[in-house]
């Protein structure tokens, strides 16, 4: 292997692992406080507000079933009034980040689901406020929840990311695209694919780990 | 005696280290002055769930006070509202009309706000416990303080006498998930007394607990009763919780509070329908099996009464049946009898058949009424002779 191919392969992989982090924080912080909301303003919650419930409720539910694909099309106007340019791995972080908010925020409501409703009977017993509850109590409680939903966001969005290569995000599915499958060298391909296998065992691994810490049940 | 009704002593800080084997004066309880003051008091507390057709009413037009250091007791079967009435006293149930007072605050008119720093003197465990399985016991205990935002130093000073109170100081460091039931209990009982109290509420706090741990609990209920002067309201469908801790007891059917009485009393002479089941079940005294397939409503030719007679007080200790026998002139076949202590009472209980004619047997009915007993006749049965 020519260290020409060996240098393009790093930078792809350091391109993928870039899209992937930027777009699983920002996921991650607009996604659980969203997902928080959803489970919160529900009828019979610590906050309950119908109006803003099936507001966000709808929300959610639209940008889930837009496929990602047509997302990263549409949004091209979006990316370059904000990042400048539709090309390049911070261009392909907006759609990343955008699909996997409202997956991040559903996943993180159905965590909160599994949350024993006599803890926070328990919590408002003594006096907790809403706040005191959904950082003392909730949050807490669903942590392993959480967990793994972003370890299911995670590895999600390294499959996405490839998809983000094709319309010219750069990354490892841009390599296996331009080099593997137009090109027809396979060499490159299996080597693609074989670090998008390992990066994916990686994550998952991380977040067995930080699930089963956090699992005191 | 009178200590225990002294109100406002809170001694939290200094507990001593005490297991389940510490000296609580069983049974023997104080009876309550009537001029102490109501800690709790429901006026006319009605909730129902739902709107127009498909509502359903949980609690109907409810009266409750319990003063100042007692316990007391809602009995009930599954489904009468035992929990939604317990639930109202905090307001984790809004009721739908009337007023919830504790000590003298009138919870239902008061602000979220005001509502949350009221909740701080009102303390809760639950049939299921409600502990955090994120959090190890000290970290469970010292949530209520963290939600009233004391320092991590406060924190500490109170929680540690706390697991002491409650016997498990060297379980600190440890998850619910590797605790026992009892265990559990023990540390939501120490986390519903960190913020200091005055009323403890308890939702069939025993109810997930097997007998020895259930008496366990009681014992250290009663214990924090005695020691803190704290007013307990609990909710359960046992008569031997009822027996154990409490001082006065209600009953409660279909959302309405149909009897209350001390203890003692409802023991030796419930008033209802519902009471007497309560009681017969607990007691089991029941006439055999064959017996009561031979029970007839109505008096007929050569039949005799078959009775249950209750006694308290001196007709235990009086040689009621052989004078029955001599004054009355009827024979008296005892089919099953028991003597319970409850409080400071004795409790006798008796199924007998009473053999003599007719006007006999009514007499001896009579003279045993005159001496206080209650007689509930169960049937007649038909001489086999």
């Amino acid at each position: 292997m020519s260290s020409a191919l060996l240098n393009l392969i790093l930078s792809a992989t350091a391109e993928t692992l870039y899209m992937v982090f930027v777009s699983g924080v920002l996921s991650a912080l607009v996604g659980i406080p969203l997902g928080v909301l959803l489970y919160v303003t529900r009828p019979g919650q610590i906050l309950p507000n119908a109006t803003l419930n099936s507001v966000l409720g709808i929300i959610t539910n639209i940008g889930r079933s837009i496929p990602f694909i047509i997302l990263m099309v549409a949004l091209i106007p979006f990316i370059r009034i904000l990042v400048g340019t539709s090309i390049g791995t911070n261009a392909a972080a907006v759609p990343l980040t955008i699909a996997a908010i409202p997956f991040v925020a559903r996943l993180v409501e159905g965590s909160l689901n599994e949350v024993s409703p006599g803890l926070i009977e328990a919590a408002q017993s003594m006096g907790a406020t809403p706040w005191q509850i959904i950082t003392k109590v909730l949050l807490p409680e669903a942590r392993g929840g959480i967990f793994t939903t972003l370890t299911i966001t995670v590895v999600t969005l390294v499959s996405y990311s490839a998809m983000a290569g094709a319309v010219g995000g750069g990354g490892l599915g841009d390599l296996g695209i331009r080099y593997g499958y137009m090109r027809y060298d396979s060499t490159v391909m299996l080597i693609t694919v074989a670090i998008l296998v390992v990066m994916v065992q990686g994550f998952q691994s991380l977040g067995d780990y930080l699930v089963r810490k956090s699992d005191h049940k | 005696m009178a200590t225990r009704q002294g109100g406002l002593f809170f001694a939290y800080p200094t507990f001593s280290s005490c297991s389940s084997s510490c000296s609580v004066a069983r049974l023997r309880r104080p009876i309550v002055a009537t001029a102490v003051a109501n800690m709790i008091r429901l006026h006319n507390v009605s909730k129902t769930f739902g709107a127009g057709p498909r509502a359903v009413t949980a609690l109907k037009n409810i009266d409750l006070h319990v003063p100042k250091g007692q316990i007391h007791g809602v009995i009930g079967l599954s489904g009468a509202g035992k929990s939604t009435l317990i639930r109202c006293v905090n307001l984790l149930e809004r009721p739908t009309t009337g007023s919830v007072f504790v000590d003298d605050k009138e919870l239902t008119a008061l602000s979220e706000v005001a509502l949350r720093q009221a909740r701080h003197r009102i303390g809760m465990i639950f049939q299921h416990f409600n502990l955090l399985t994120s959090r190890t016991v000290f970290d469970n205990v010292a949530l209520p303080l963290e939600f009233m935002k004391l320092s991590k130093s406060e924190i500490a000073n109170r929680v540690t006498p706390l697991l002491d109170l409650v016997g498990l100081s060297d379980k600190a460091k440890q998850y619910p998930s590797q605790l026992s039931g009892g265990q559990k209990q023990r540390v939501a009982i120490a986390r519903a007394l960190a913020s200091r109290p005055q009323v403890l509420l308890c939702d069939e706090a025993t109810s997930a607990l097997d007998p020895h741990t259930t008496t366990s609990i009681l014992e250290l209920l009663q214990d924090i009763n005695q020691k803190l002067g704290l007013t307990i309201l609990l909710i359960t469908h046992e008569m031997e919780v009822v027996k154990t801790i409490c001082h006065r007891v209600s009953l409660i059917s279909d959302g309405e509070l149909v009897e209350e009485a001390e203890v003692g009393d409802f023991f030796t002479a419930p008033r209802t329908q519902l009471g007497r089941h309560f009681l017969n079940d607990f007691l089991e005294l029941e006439p055999p099996r064959g017996l009561i397939e031979r029970l007839q409503g109505s008096p007929c030719e050569n039949s005799h009464p078959v009775v249950r007679l209750g006694f308290s007080g001196d007709a235990v200790s009086t040689p009621l049946i052989s004078r029955l026998a001599r004054e009355c002139g009827v024979d008296v076949s005892i089919l099953q009898a028991k003597v319970e202590s409850i409080q400071d009472r004795t409790l006798g209980l008796m199924i007998a058949e009473l053999m003599g004619d007719e006007a006999d047997t009514q007499r001896a009915i009579a003279y045993l009424e005159s001496h206080d007993l209650t007689v509930e006749v169960l049937g007649h049965v038909q001489r086999t002779a």
